[in-house]
């Protein structure tokens, strides 16, 4: 199957027998993930096989209930850390559904992350005429329309614009850890382009992507170091990239078929 | 006990009557002495008159105020006045002590031919034709004990005269000043504005104070636009927080005369504002925008009108309010559309944003409507922090006092930009973070 087993041993993040729930429904079930810095993992799966539950609780949405195990990012207790705590030790998550918010600039808002996070990091908050020259080589760097800088937060955007804006922000914050819930979904084949090519930038040794996806379209533009599959809250199934192949040509069911067949 | 509390003015205004020695022969005097009798027949309202039914004016008419007989600016300084002047560095400054105006405070620089900017008294005494023309004939006393009361004790206040065609393009600022070290003191800002034909101003209009100490402060004014004037009035309130704070604009509007306001609302205990748009012109539009903060224990109550007496007006209202702590809230907005007034257009919108569980606002359209052709839509929200909102900032990197604060100027903001006066809108933005701050230390003690 061509699975890479060495241990490198500069995890990023190991999720560890990962319990979750909402509204007292049980989405996770134990999941077991790590993550090598440097590396790109692709997490597919049905619908509400838990994907996106499993993104919210990495990012820290308060609504989603751990109720056992564990997850370390950079040696440090994850789930003990507050949204934005998380945010400023270089976790990000892109949106599946990118909020719109009608009054706050997409500058301001950003300049707001970054600084919070450049304090955070002991280095000098950029003013507004740094800060601006900064985001608008970023805008460049991933083919973002600068115009979309001053309008209000994804206020108006179309859903395109909206997730090339996620792209954006993560050029902008240089995260170590990105999860991506679901970029791709909705997007043609022009604007999946566009995303995947900034994510492509923005691949590094010195980062970890986590490409949450229903489809296998957009691995065929980021493609991944390890594919896993969820079913049911729990990982089934990882491989390589043909793992993500084989899931595009046969569908969902026949891992469904195996894993009950096991069970 | 009402009759009680309505003495204890009575008896000032006798006092007020010999502090007066020879003007008592002015004309102007009858007025003042028709008003304190109707003062004396209508008494403080009741939660029983419906234009007062959310607030109950006694925790300020059971305080005995006394009133300010002559000007006492002594211990004002040119350097306060600095750090009132809301960041507009180009303006003709006029400034009032306790309600007195003050020339030597005041920096009214330059002025286009024509234009009068100064005190109310000297128009008074000298008998100005536009002053007995239209002060205290707009904002009736006959009917609103405030009102009375201001006309009742009026000596001095702020005259401002625009000539027919002038465009006035620095923004008219007056500063009205409280200031009571010693004792518990009434003061009745009072201003007229005449703006002439096809004239042009902005006028903003600030309550500050320079003491902690309760005061009353119980605001007239009175602005008057002539055909095709279009005047920008922006009224900012940042009293002390143990003021009482009650203000009574009214706007009289002829044909094709544009008018905008916006009444900001940060400061005071017990704060009223009432204001009236009489859009007695065809094609004339008023705008009423509002911005509130109300934290601790304050209580703000916004009461507007917009009375389109005659056809094809439109009027815009636009009133945001922002509740912290255990703050009450009041919004009543009344659109009153006469039997000539088709083809009338008016929008209104009142919006909250209520911060804590212990906060409340009350708000409430009224709406009266006797012409058969007329638009008119209104709608009230009460709401909270988005909660989306606050995640999206907070996963981004920024802390929750701060992605709370950046939500909240983003629901300001739709009042605070639309104020044309450019430097304002920062200042403004500044002081809500202040108000903010304070509210959060509130909370924490």
């Amino acid at each position: 199957m061509g699975v890479r087993k060495e241990e490198k041993g500069n995890g990023m993040l190991e999720i560890i027998d990962l319990h979750a729930e909402v509204d007292g429904k049980k989405i996770l079930k134990g999941i077991n993930l790590k993550v090598n810095l440097g590396e790109v993992h692709a997490i597919m799966g049905p619908n509400g096989s838990g994907k996106s539950t499993l993104a919210q609780v990495l990012a820290g949405r308060e609504s989603y209930n751990v109720t056992n195990g564990q997850v370390l990012y950079d040696g440090q207790d994850l789930l003990d850390m507050s949204p934005d705590e998380r945010a400023r030790a270089g976790v990000f998550m892109a949106f599946q559904y990118p909020v719109e918010i009608p009054g706050v600039s997409n500058t301001y808002f950003l300049k707001a992350g970054l600084n919070a996070i450049r304090k955070h990091h002991g280095l000098e908050e950029l003013d507004a005429m740094e800060f601006l020259k900064f985001v608008k080589e970023k805008a460049k760097f991933v083919n973002m329309d600068e115009t979309l800088l001053s309008r209000p937060v994804n206020h108006g955007f179309s859903g395109g614009e909206k997730k090339r804006n996620e792209i954006y922000q993560m050029a902008v914050l240089e995260p170590k850890l990105a999860i991506l819930d679901e970029t791709d979904s909705g997007l043609d084949i022009d604007a999946l382009r566009i995303v995947a090519e900034g994510i492509n930038k923005l691949r590094s040794k010195n980062n970890s992507i986590i490409v949450v996806t229903h489809y296998q379209r957009i691995l065929n533009y980021v493609v991944p170091d390890y594919v896993h599959v969820l079913l049911g809250g729990r990982i089934v199934r990882s491989g390589g990239k043909d793992l993500a192949l084989q899931l595009e040509d046969k569908g969902y069911d026949w891992v469904k078929e195996e894993v009950e067949a096991v069970s | 006990m009402q009759s009680t509390n309505k003495d204890w003015y009575l008896a000032s205004f006798e006092a007020f009557e010999k502090s007066l020695n020879g003007e008592m022969k002015s004309s102007f005097h009858g007025i003042r002495k028709e008003a304190i009798g109707r003062f004396a027949e209508l008494g403080f309202p009741t939660t029983k008159n419906e234009e007062w039914k959310y607030t109950d004016v006694s925790p300020l008419t059971r305080l005995r105020f006394q009133p300010v007989l002559q000007y006492a600016g002594e211990g004002v300084s040119k350097k306060d006045i600095e750090r009132f002047r809301l960041g507009i560095q180009d303006s003709h400054v006029l400034v009032c002590v306790n309600g007195h105006f003050s020339r030597e405070l005041s920096a009214i620089g330059k002025i286009p031919a024509g234009v009068r900017l100064g005190g109310l008294a000297e128009e008074i005494r000298s008998g100005n034709q536009l002053v007995e023309q239209y002060l205290a004939r707009k904002a009736k006393y006959e009917n609103d004990s405030f009102t009375a009361l201001s006309t009742a004790f009026l000596m001095d206040g702020i005259f401002v005269r625009v000539p027919d065609g002038v465009v006035v393009d620095r923004p008219i600022h007056v500063i009205f000043i409280s200031q009571n070290q010693d004792t518990e003191v009434v003061v009745h800002p009072r201003t007229l504005v005449v703006a002439g034909k096809s004239s042009q101003a902005a006028f903003v209009e600030s309550h500050v104070s320079l003491s902690s100490r309760p005061y009353f402060t119980n605001v007239v004014t009175e602005i008057v636009l002539g055909e095709n004037a279009v005047v920008e009035y922006d009224k900012v309130q940042m009293d002390s927080t143990s003021a009482f704070h009650i203000s009574t604009t009214h706007v009289y509007q002829e044909r094709n005369s544009n008018f905008a306001s916006n009444a900001i609302t940060f400061g005071g205990l017990f704060v009223r504002n009432n204001i009236t748009a009489v859009l007695d012109g065809e094609g004339s539009e008023a705008t009423l925008n509002g911005l509130y903060l109300a934290t601790g224990e304050q209580l703000v109550d916004n009461h507007t009108t917009i009375d389109h007496a005659k056809p094809h007006c439109p009027s815009h209202e636009l009133y945001k309010g922002i509740l912290a702590g255990k703050s009450r809230g009041v919004f009543n907005g009344k659109i009153f559309v006469r039997k000539e007034a088709q083809k009338t257009d008016a929008k209104q919108t009142n919006k909250n944003l209520v911060l804590s569980d212990e906060a409340s606002i009350d708000t409430k359209p009224q709406l009266e409507i006797f012409a058969d052709d007329v638009k008119c839509t209104h709608g009230a929200t009460i709401g909270q922090l988005d909660d989306e909102a606050l995640f999206y900032l907070r996963s981004r990197g920024v802390g929750l006092e701060k992605a709370r604060d950046i939500l909240i100027y983003a629901f300001a903001s739709d009042v605070v930009d639309k104020i044309k006066v450019a430097e304002m809108r920062e200042t403004l933005q500044a002081m809500l973070h202040d108000r903010l701050e304070q509210s959060r230390a509130f909370n924490k003690n």
